[in-house]
């Protein structure tokens, strides 16, 4: 790719040929990717705009778009002036997107030709008929060199045109999909706020927006893009730049409209979101857990789920009238205490053994102990105790006197689980500006001069352990109030996963960053069993998670909102050269004194930088 | 026998086989400055790996104030009063300059996670404690590591700053008994120069036992009371830079045998 931003082309057909066939393949690719796993079919059902989209056939156009767009990216080099994109790139583009037309247009002889159900499930029919359009081959064949070649071109042409048209286009687009996909989450918002009619109009009986809507709202959209172009830019800029006590007094402000709107919101919105923002806060709860004990402290947990399960369980057992073994029926708030010990307990007694292993090793250890805690959940030799595969039901809500947290009003177990939340972001907060917090820091560095430099890493360790295993042990213990009944299913290794992708897609080591990704990827997406915002996406969640975790891996490996010393890490050279382009100095190694007096007064003074490492 | 701050008696290690050190005798007195010196693989650094507690000896006796510190963890080692520097620099590179001084201070504070939490008032005078002497320390090196500096991280620093820093974090701990590896290698002759006087101070203010490895002879003979020679783990010669300089045994192990000697 650097090539192509040095040497200036020819012609526009003077094509770096090699580059074009790769994204090409990879277009083509990708596409037959998609309908294999059979996500244009299925999503097919659900239309975006009456009539004219489903989401099927949007996921399909996008690829040829994402691909002319890649694929005619000019590798900006600082500092050197840069050729126009133009006719060239627009070309690339087009020929990518025909590339992938054509790949596709063979899929659909193949599908014609062979029958391949048996190992590819997905090999059916109804594909042929959807990339078809139950046209037949010839239509079909042509409509896809055709459709591809444009979108590629568009995809390139988005580098061409002017920046306003590129940002009102993307807001459209964009926010056209979001008013479509989010129609349930909109219909139940308005609800609340007595907007049904808006509803009404805005979306068609059968789902989907009206035509006369769609082209209303892409209008209001682009004058909207239009209206506050380089405002938000300049807003975050200006939160940037601030030092001090004003930047002190913008957090706060920010920190308060939060919250209020977190206390207040929920007041208008209905069982589905509320449910849902449940769930969001659930996992949040337990990504703030692990936060601390693999972005402080650098203990990659694999087997947090461990933890989740003991507050499930000694909730249940402890509140339940129905557990088979103890059943004292204790309060909430009661039951709480002794299940902090508990997992406090087990925080220590996993972590003793695993606590002098490092890196991998560590990670392996800690997924079979994760395993191992559900599997005695699950074992006869504990049924008595705890249930079995049947596991322990009829664990009541939480009583708080003035109203009752329980599972059939999501809005109040939101509220609980905001305490919670609250209190972690809170715990994570201070221990990180503290002794300990350093420590962690410092094992996280450099394990063996950490224990030089006077640190009982052992000790340290285990506290990471057992604060991370209390903080899920209260995500445990709200969702058995929440769902009345706790099975050993519930706690699968995928949790752990789930989580951990969260924690490294929100941006490890940050408290914002955990708060995103848990309301992108639990909140869109929806966890291992809860639904998210994109329902239809049910089937194909793990798939979305894992392509998003490659994806994140190596395109923003410090998270979608890193913490400051995360990124820095990551990018190191950047950093330091970034900071010599502006001028700052990092270290100049003292040129002032020393340098002054080993320099020759006849030197050129003022080479700033010129020892930097 | 009394100011006797470390003694090591017949210290032995082997590592598969190879004797690193065998049959040490060595001793620093309160307020003393020893250099350790000798060719590469002599086993300085091993010597103090053993020390520093993170290797453990196959035999012998270390002891500091008298009392046996084989087999204790590095970190109790360094509760104890033993702070140490790495040949190879070991900062902690992603923390910033401060926090890398803050952190070395963990075995001499207490405060756990419920005083963080709860914000009480002993927690506060800690921490406000801990920054205050990080800054005290920082500032032993001139306004190299202070100001606008404290608050970058430890991977900006040039090469010198680095081994400045890691003196500072070794003094954080306030240690009775500093073991500085190299603590000039890489340094230029001004840099060096102001590094040995630095070295000097530390005695005289901070009231620091040092115990050194150094190649350069200069610093050695500048600042060393006394100066040790290891020739393939046994100590061959001690005593004053200028007896030891001398010392044709030392001469032998840097330089080899001179040629008429061998006929």
């Amino acid at each position: 790719m650097n090539a192509r931003a040095m040497t200036l082309p020819r012609s526009a057909v003077d094509q770096d040929w090699r580059h074009v066939l790769r994204w090409g393949l990879i277009c083509g690719l990708a596409l037959v990717g998609l309908c294999l796993v059979g996500m244009p079919v299925e999503l097919d059902r659900r239309a975006l705009i009456e009539r004219h989209l489903s989401l099927g056939y949007l996921f399909v156009l996008l690829v040829p778009v994402a691909m002319g767009w890649v694929s005619s990216t000019l590798v900006a080099l600082e500092g050197v002036e840069n050729r126009r994109q133009g006719l060239y790139d627009l070309v690339t583009g087009f020929l990518v997107g025909l590339m992938g037309g054509g790949v596709l247009s063979l899929l659909m002889v193949a599908l014609d030709a062979w029958n391949l159900r048996d190992p590819l499930v997905n090999w059916s029919p109804q594909l042929f008929r959807f990339l078809t359009y139950e046209n037949g081959m010839g239509f079909g064949a042509a409509a896809w060199l055709a459709t591809g070649a444009v979108l590629g071109l568009a995809g390139a042409a988005l580098h061409v045109v002017p920046a306003v048209v590129r940002r009102t286009t993307g807001f459209v687009v964009f926010g056209l999909f979001f008013l479509s996909v989010l129609e349930a989450a909109i219909s139940d918002l308005s609800e609340g706020f007595g907007l049904e009619s808006l509803t009404d109009w805005l979306y068609a009986k059968k789902g989907g927006l009206t035509v006369t809507s769609t082209i209303v709202f892409g209008l209001v959209i682009a004058a909207a893009s239009l209206a506050t172009r380089g405002r938000i830019k300049a807003a975050t800029d200006r939160y940037r730049d601030m030092e001090g006590v004003e930047r002190q007094k913008a957090s706060t402000i920010l920190f308060v409209v939060i919250a209020v709107l977190c206390v207040v919101l929920p007041m208008f919105l209905g069982k589905i979101m509320n449910e849902l923002l449940a769930n969001v806060g659930i996992f949040l709860l337990l990504a703030l857990g692990l936060n601390i004990v693999v972005g402080l402290a650098g203990l990659l947990d694999l087997g947090y789920v461990a933890f989740f399960a003991v507050g499930g369980y000694a909730t249940a057992v402890l509140t339940s009238p129905n557990s088979p073994w103890f059943a004292p029926e204790l309060h909430f708030g009661v039951s709480l205490v002794f299940v902090v010990l508990a997992a406090a307990l087990t925080g220590l007694l996993i972590g003793a053994p695993v606590i002098r292993m490092r890196g991998d090793y560590l990670a392996i250890v800690t997924l079979g102990f994760g395993e191992i805690i559900r599997l005695l959940f699950m074992s006869d030799w504990l049924g008595p105790y705890f249930g079995g595969a049947q596991g322990i039901t009829n664990i009541p809500g939480v009583d708080l006197g003035f109203a009752t947290v329980k599972g059939t009003d999501p809005r109040s177990v939101f509220y609980l689980v905001l305490v919670f939340c609250a209190l972690a972001i809170y715990t994570s907060w201070r221990l990180q500006a503290s002794r300990l917090g350093r420590a962690w820091m410092a094992i996280r560095e450099d394990e063996q001069v950490a224990e030089a430099m006077g640190i009982n890493t052992v000790n340290a360790k285990l506290m990471a352990f057992v604060v991370g295993a209390v903080l899920a042990s209260f995500s445990g213990a709200v969702l058995a109030a929440k769902v009345g009944s706790i099975f050993p299913t519930s706690f699968m290794i995928l949790v752990s996963i789930i989580i951990l992708v969260v924690v490294i897609v929100g941006g490890m080591g940050n408290i914002a960053g955990v708060l995103v990704g848990s309301f992108v990827l639990i909140g869109v997406l929806g966890g291992p069993k809860q639904p998210g915002l994109l329902q239809e996406f049910q089937n194909y969640k793990l798939l979305i998670y894992g392509v998003l975790l490659v994806f994140m891996m190596l395109k923003r490996p410090e998270g979608l909102v890193p913490s400051a010393r995360r990124s820095r890490e990551l990018h190191q050279d950047e950093f330091l050269q970034d900071a010599w382009l502006k001028g700052d100095k990092l270290d100049d190694e003292d040129a002032a004194d020393d340098g002054a007096s080993v320099v020759p007064a006849a030197a050129p003074v003022g080479d700033e930088g010129g020892e930097e490492e | 026998m009394s100011d006797r701050l470390l003694e090591i008696r017949d210290l032995k290690v082997t590592f598969g086989g190879l004797d690193a050190l065998s049959g040490l005798n060595f001793h620093v007195d309160e307020g003393e400055i020893v250099s350790v010196i000798g060719p590469n693989g002599a086993g300085k650094t091993t010597f103090f790996n053993l020390i520093s507690g993170l290797v453990a000896p196959t035999e012998g006796e270390i002891l500091f104030e008298g009392d046996s510190i084989v087999g204790l963890d590095p970190s109790i080692v360094t509760s104890l009063g033993i702070a140490r520097t790495f040949q190879n620099v070991r900062l902690f590179p992603n923390m910033t300059i401060l926090e890398n001084v803050m952190v070395a201070q963990h075995c001499r504070t207490s405060q756990q996670v419920f005083g963080a939490l709860l914000q009480t008032k002993a927690f506060k005078k800690e921490e406000a404690e801990i920054r205050q002497r990080a800054e005290e320390v920082l500032g032993f090196f001139g306004h190299r590591l202070v100001g606008y500096r404290m608050d970058q991280p430890a991977f900006v620093l040039s090469y010198a700053n680095r081994r400045r820093l890691e003196i500072a974090r070794a003094m954080a701990t306030q240690p009775r008994l500093l073991l500085l590896d190299e603590p000039v290698a890489g340094m230029n002759p001004m840099e060096t120069a102001e590094l040995t006087e630095l070295i000097g101070r530390l005695r005289t203010e901070w009231g620091f036992t040092i115990v050194m490895i150094e190649h350069d002879m200069k610093v050695v003979g500048k600042v060393s009371d006394r100066v040790v020679v290891l020739d393939h783990g046994v100590p061959i010669a001690q005593g004053s830079y200028e007896e030891v300089s001398t010392n044709p045994d030392v001469v032998e192990a840097y330089l080899g045998r001179p040629v008429e000697a061998n006929k």
